[in-house]
């Protein structure tokens, strides 16, 4: 197979199973928001619900679209677009096993970092082309929110890079490989510290309670897309979850191991996806059980709290990973 | 559309080049029903709130001249539909003082059951409500609700064996109760109660000991215990700000003074000493409960014989005022009688009315976010605003 051939069908691949994987990640969410609950949650589309999300995908494409008089149309329509395109992207740097991803670069945790940052522009444009005031309201504080978390968030997930001494995700992952002990989560102290606000600062980045102020449904009815109907909903939802999928294996990758685990060698993406979707249910789980919090909130902790907090950590790292190399006793 | 001239402002010192008016309601997810508030903004600083009512006016009182005393109380249900067996209370209670009607000691005590459960019922409603709209329906705030409408089905429960509806009763009658407790009913009773009060525990953990939750409460919408009394709140609302003030103990009705229970104050004044209040009177309703069923007297159920036309209650002329302890505070009802089978005026003093005038004094200066942890705390029914 010629290797351009490769370059197309690759991303064709990822694209398809990340939309998949979408669908049926909101199902679990709900099932599992549905047990906290003492509820069933879906259950009458197919056997105990597993064509809901199936249902639901169908109902948002033949949903009217619905695009306000006083609109400015072209960011309105754009947004959705814009927003959705950097989630997808993120997917691109990821390997799922040893060789198997699309684009395995030596700056993979950078291109993710950078390009995960990018999404605050389509919920900006969605936020302010509603031209409604919620949206707006919305707009202004995710960007207020984005901003202040971005730094934690890269702090954070640049300690397992420090300790691995690469910014190439696959490296990252191989330095964890053969024994549990090695996975960064375990490495005493500065693995569980920087876990944890790399647990806080995505969930803020994904905008999940108790960091959802932008779509603040008691507050704001449902923020930057409050306007959206139909597919360009569906767009700015899947973008959601696509973001929030990266995240999840992203966390997997730098702190669990990415595809270690027992069994056979073949069997490592499936370990990948199963890390990935426990970091997803620990975000859920926490999303399900807190109240949120207000934007001033917000931002004090991420100023006054993560960021220090996570740079001191960071530093705290450097100086561990020298003395570790130097040789000193 | 409203009139510009009608419409009055709340305006602050204020200096600056933007502001953002902004309607939240009257349908907006945490209306709690059909309330609308102009907010005026600034970034994201509520700098004035204007409290627009109305949307739910159903004439009640005017309702309440063409319907008999008979009648009349599965009506009253409707004032208040969180809180149905109160309104029923107040209605009952007038009707009661001006023809000078005794009522027996087991129907009051049965009332006295009805109103507790009633009350918790409406806590839990309140509760749940009130996370919803600070965790968002979305997020932790629907995980609680679920938990409250849970055990407040449980209550309804009991409703439905005492009555046979779950939501709107028509339990009180003039004289007495319309219906006695079936066989079994007082053992369901005190095994739910049980229930509550063992999950009223889980709660309090769930919430007291998160960190978001105490962020989200504490220290916000204080009431001053000055400002309470001059806007004349009611309720958990006024015992928040340190106002020792229950009706059930400062003018006791129907058998509240056999009782042995405690008014719960709290001095702070923010939502998180009004959650408190609620929470204590949780305990104290539950023991109001145990105690009347373990006093509850034999005997008959109505002082008057059994109804069997809907003009058999008649009211000799006179006026009365009655209240009574509600949920949301003092509900009342100003009757005057003429001696037919209907009232010939009668006026309905909300809580919820009057503890809606707090809501102007004390928004503005708080966050987007706090307005409706704010307007969640102090529980307004808007059946009861506008009736």
């Amino acid at each position: 197979m010629p290797s351009w051939l490769t370059l197309l069908i690759a991303p064709f691949i990822v694209l398809n199973v990340v939309i998949v994987m979408v669908t049926y990640v909101t199902l679990l969410e709900r099932k599992f928001a549905a047990r906290m609950q003492s509820r069933i949650g879906p259950y009458r589309v197919g056997p105990h619900g597993l064509l809901q999300p199936i249902a639901d995908a169908l109902k948002l494409m033949m949903k009217e679209d619905v695009v306000p008089t006083a609109a400015d149309r072209r960011i309105y329509n754009l947004a959705p677009i814009v927003f959705l395109i950097p989630c997808m992207l993120i997917f691109a740097t990821i390997p799922f096993a040893p060789g198997l991803g699309v684009a395995d670069v030596n700056i993979g945790i950078l291109f993710f970092l950078a390009v995960s940052a990018m999404e605050i522009v389509g919920l900006f444009m969605a936020g302010w082309g509603s031209n409604n005031k919620y949206a707006l309201l919305s707009a202004m504080r995710a960007v207020n929110q984005i901003i202040s978390y971005d730094l934690p968030f890269i702090f954070s997930a640049l300690v397992p890079v420090l300790l691995a001494g690469s910014l190439k995700m696959s490296d990252i992952a191989a330095v964890q490989q053969g024994s549990l002990l090695k996975w960064f989560i375990f490495y005493p102290v500065i693995g569980q510290l920087a876990f944890i606000m790399f647990i806080v600062s995505t969930l803020a980045a994904e905008n999940r309670v108790p960091f959802d102020i932008l779509e603040a449904e008691s507050e704001l009815v449902a923020g930057f897309r409050v306007e959206y109907s139909g597919m360009k909903f569906a767009l700015i939802q899947l973008g959601e979850y696509a973001h929030m999928i990266g995240s999840s294996f992203l966390g997997a990758l730098l702190f669990l191991g990415a595809w270690s685990g027992p069994g056979p060698e073949y069997l490592g993406p499936i370990w990948f996806l199963l890390k990935a979707m426990f970091f997803f249910l620990v975000v859920t789980w926490i999303r399900w059980s807190f109240v949120r919090i207000r934007v001033d909130q917000i931002l004090a902790l991420s100023w006054k709290a993560l960021l220090p907090a996570t740079l001191g950590l960071l530093i705290m790292t450097a100086v561990v990973v020298v003395w570790r190399t130097s040789g000193i006793p | 559309m409203l009139d510009e001239s009608t419409v009055s402002r709340v305006e602050m010192d204020w200096s600056g080049p933007e502001r953002l008016t902004m309607n939240m309601g009257p349908q907006h997810p945490s209306a709690h029903g059909v309330f609308r508030a102009i907010v005026t903004l600034e970034g994201e600083t509520v700098v004035a709130v204007d409290a627009v009512i109305g949307y739910l006016h159903r004439c009640h009182e005017k309702l309440s001249e063409t319907l008999t005393y008979a009648q009349y109380p599965s009506i009253a249900s409707k004032t208040d539909y969180v809180a149905a067996m109160t309104s029923e209370f107040a209605y009952v209670l007038a009707a009661e003082e001006i023809g000078k009607i005794e009522v027996p000691k087991r129907a009051q005590y049965l009332r006295v059951i009805c109103a507790e459960l009633q009350r918790i019922a409406s806590h839990l409603l309140w509760l749940g409500t009130w996370c919803m709209d600070m965790g968002g329906a979305l997020g932790g705030g629907a995980t609680i609700f679920l938990y409250c409408i849970r055990e407040r089905e449980l209550i309804l429960d009991l409703f439905e064996a005492l009555v046979g509806a779950r939501l709107l009763y028509g339990f009180f009658q003039v004289g007495g109760t319309r219906y006695d407790i079936p066989d079994g009913w007082a053992q369901q009773c005190r095994e739910t109660v049980d229930v509550i009060d063992s999950r009223v525990d889980e709660y309090q953990q769930m919430l007291e000991q998160n960190a978001f939750f105490l962020a989200r409460a504490k220290g916000v919408g204080i009431v001053s215990r000055e400002l309470a009394e001059d806007v004349g709140i009611a309720g958990p609302l006024l015992r928040g700000s340190g106002v020792n003030w229950d009706l059930r103990r400062t003018a006791p009705y129907s058998s509240y003074q056999d009782f042995d229970f405690r008014v719960p104050v709290e001095t702070d004044g923010d939502c998180y000493a009004r959650y408190r209040v609620r929470m204590a009177e949780f305990r104290q309703s539950i023991a109001i409960i145990r105690q009347a069923l373990d006093k509850l007297p034999a005997g008959p159920i109505s002082s008057r014989p059994a109804l069997k036309s809907v003009a058999q209650i008649r009211i000799p002329k006179g006026e009365a005022y009655a209240r009574v302890e509600g949920p949301r505070g003092e509900v009342g009802t100003y009757m005057i009688a003429d001696g037919s089978a209907k009232p010939y005026r009668m006026k309905w003093r909300g809580a919820s009315f009057s503890n809606l005038a707090i809501l102007p004094h004390i928004i503005p200066g708080h966050k987007v976010a706090d307005v409706v942890a704010i307007m969640g705390s102090v529980d307004p029914v808007f059946g009861e605003v506008d009736r």
